[in-house]
């Protein structure tokens, strides 16, 4: 300021006053230009965006988490309940096909088939738990479709077993309720909404490439959705039941997307 | 702009010297509207957002086996965080690319800014660039080569989000998932489209920091 008071009272008022203060106002304003600029275009001004920290402060956990239960929303709405997964031939199928669980090989459960019973409870009419024998006597098909990882990997397997939605109807389940919940063997949970579970490719399967489902894979039932990411899919399924009440999942408590749909 | 007005009501002597004439305000012509400023600093923010999480993302299953991002330029702290993160600012920049694309195409701004534009003015100016006789005077106006590269910039966003919708909802997309060759083609090209549009940044801030001023327009318009 004190340039300028200088120069409007020293000047002849005869002088362009216009182009003088056009010049006092440039050289104030380039230096600071220059080093605003600098300064933004730094590359310490992005690394500020970048490690754990950010995620650390509960106001943006608790935004990041709103927009993920938004997106489930969202997904409820672009899910076309007659869209099917593509299905590929045998020579498609991945071999070996992964392993992956929130646990090493080592410590796949390993359940007994011949005590094994199926408990079902919630908004259901017939509650009798199904043993394996029972279940093995259901209207049986197949699939072979892709298993996509939320690690971004993907693989393609032969699953067999009934069609979720025929398990539905025969227990008198009300597909009008919102969620199926599903605990398991190896104290894994998960939680589907109805929608996906009438889907058509929705199957409570026994069996993998024609052999029993073998441990490793989630004897001795997995619910197999093409429809859904792998961490959906629950395996070892020892009780299973249909609520309002939103029941969350392993994962998805963690930060997982709950929809978790492809 | 703000403390040439509080130094004018200080000092009454200076507004009485300068005020008194009543010289009509000069304002530069104005090159980038506030909507364009808008929609690309915000399109710019979810892209660093995007890219960042999406290393996070890539690093859980890396396509392109022995490449990986290291973790600390990555954002979200873990893969769980990471898709957080990846699905929040997807929003934003599914909104404010479309907002641009869209008050582009419907303001004519679009056709005016990037068009005409010929494989020969490309070369040339990348020539003259090259020499260093590329002028910059007029900010208003874009060079061949700027202009192919915004354009190629525009196309990698479309093809990164329509890629992106394919992967994520590989099943209910499936004309998109078509589109890019399947599941794990879309994932490559997803992962090519954001190497190409990390290279534009790159290129883009290097650009920027050669020519200062342009920075100012598309801070302040002109």
């Amino acid at each position: 300021m004190t340039t300028r008071k200088k120069t409007s009272l020293l000047i002849d008022p005869s002088l362009d006053r216009k182009l003088i203060l056009k010049d006092a106002e440039k050289e104030l304003k380039l230096p600071t230009r220059r080093l605003f600029a600098k300064r933004a275009l730094t590359l310490g001004g992005l690394s500020m965006l970048t490690g754990c920290h950010l995620t650390d402060e509960k106001s943006v956990s608790t935004f990041l988490t709103a927009v993920s239960r938004f997106n489930d929303q969202v997904q409820g709405l672009l899910f076309d309940p007659h869209k099917l997964a593509p299905e590929y031939s045998e020579a498609m199928l991945t071999r070996p096909f992964p392993f992956n669980a929130f646990y090493d090989i080592d410590s796949v459960p390993e359940v007994n088939g011949n005590d094994y019973k199926l408990e079902i409870s919630g908004l259901v009419q017939d509650k009798h738990a199904w043993n394996l024998s029972e279940l093995y006597a259901l209207p049986q098909t197949s699939q072979i479709t892709r298993h996509i990882c939320v690690e971004g990997w993907s693989a393609i397997g032969h699953w067999g077993g009934t069609r979720f939605s025929d398990f539905l109807q025969r227990i008198g389940a009300d597909t009008t309720a919102k969620y199926i919940g599903f605990k398991c063997a190896d104290d894994y949970y998960e939680s589907i909404d109805m929608a996906t579970a009438l889907h058509p490719q929705t199957l409570l399967t026994f069996t993998y490439d024609g052999q029993t489902l073998p441990p490793k894979y989630g004897y001795p039932m997995k619910l197999r959705m093409p429809t859904k990411l792998g961490y959906k899919n629950p395996k070892h399924i020892t009780a299973m039941f249909v609520t309002n009440t939103y029941p969350g999942g392993y994962w998805v408590d963690q930060g997982y997307n709950w929809f978790g749909g492809s | 702009m703000t403390h040439e007005t509080e130094g004018a009501s200080q000092d009454e002597s200076y507004r009485g010297t300068i005020a008194a004439p009543a010289i009509p305000k000069l304002k530069p012509p104005l090159i980038n509207p506030v909507w364009v400023r808008v929609t690309h600093w915000c399109t710019a923010l979810a892209v660093v957002l995007m890219v960042l999480s999406g290393w996070r993302i890539y690093d859980a299953s890396p396509v392109f086996h022995g490449l990986t991002i290291p973790p600390q330029w990555t954002l979200g702290g873990w893969l769980g965080g990471a898709l957080q993160w990846h699905f929040a600012a997807m929003w934003l920049l599914f909104a404010s690319f479309l907002a641009y694309l869209l008050l582009n195409l419907f303001t004519g701004r679009f056709r005016r800014k990037f068009f005409p534009l010929s494989p020969r003015a490309v070369i040339q100016d990348l020539f003259k660039a090259l020499t260093g006789r590329l002028g910059h005077q007029d900010l208003s106006h874009f060079n061949a080569v700027q202009k192919l590269a915004y354009i190629s910039a525009i196309i990698a966003l479309i093809v990164i989000v329509l890629s992106g919708l394919a992967i994520w909802k590989s099943v209910q997309f499936s004309l998109l998932r078509d589109l890019m060759g399947g599941y794990d083609n879309a994932r490559i090209v997803h992962f090519c489209a954001m190497a190409f549009i990390v290279l534009f940044v790159l290129v883009h801030v290097v650009m920027v920091a050669l020519v200062p001023r342009s920075l100012l327009t598309m801070l302040r318009g002109r």
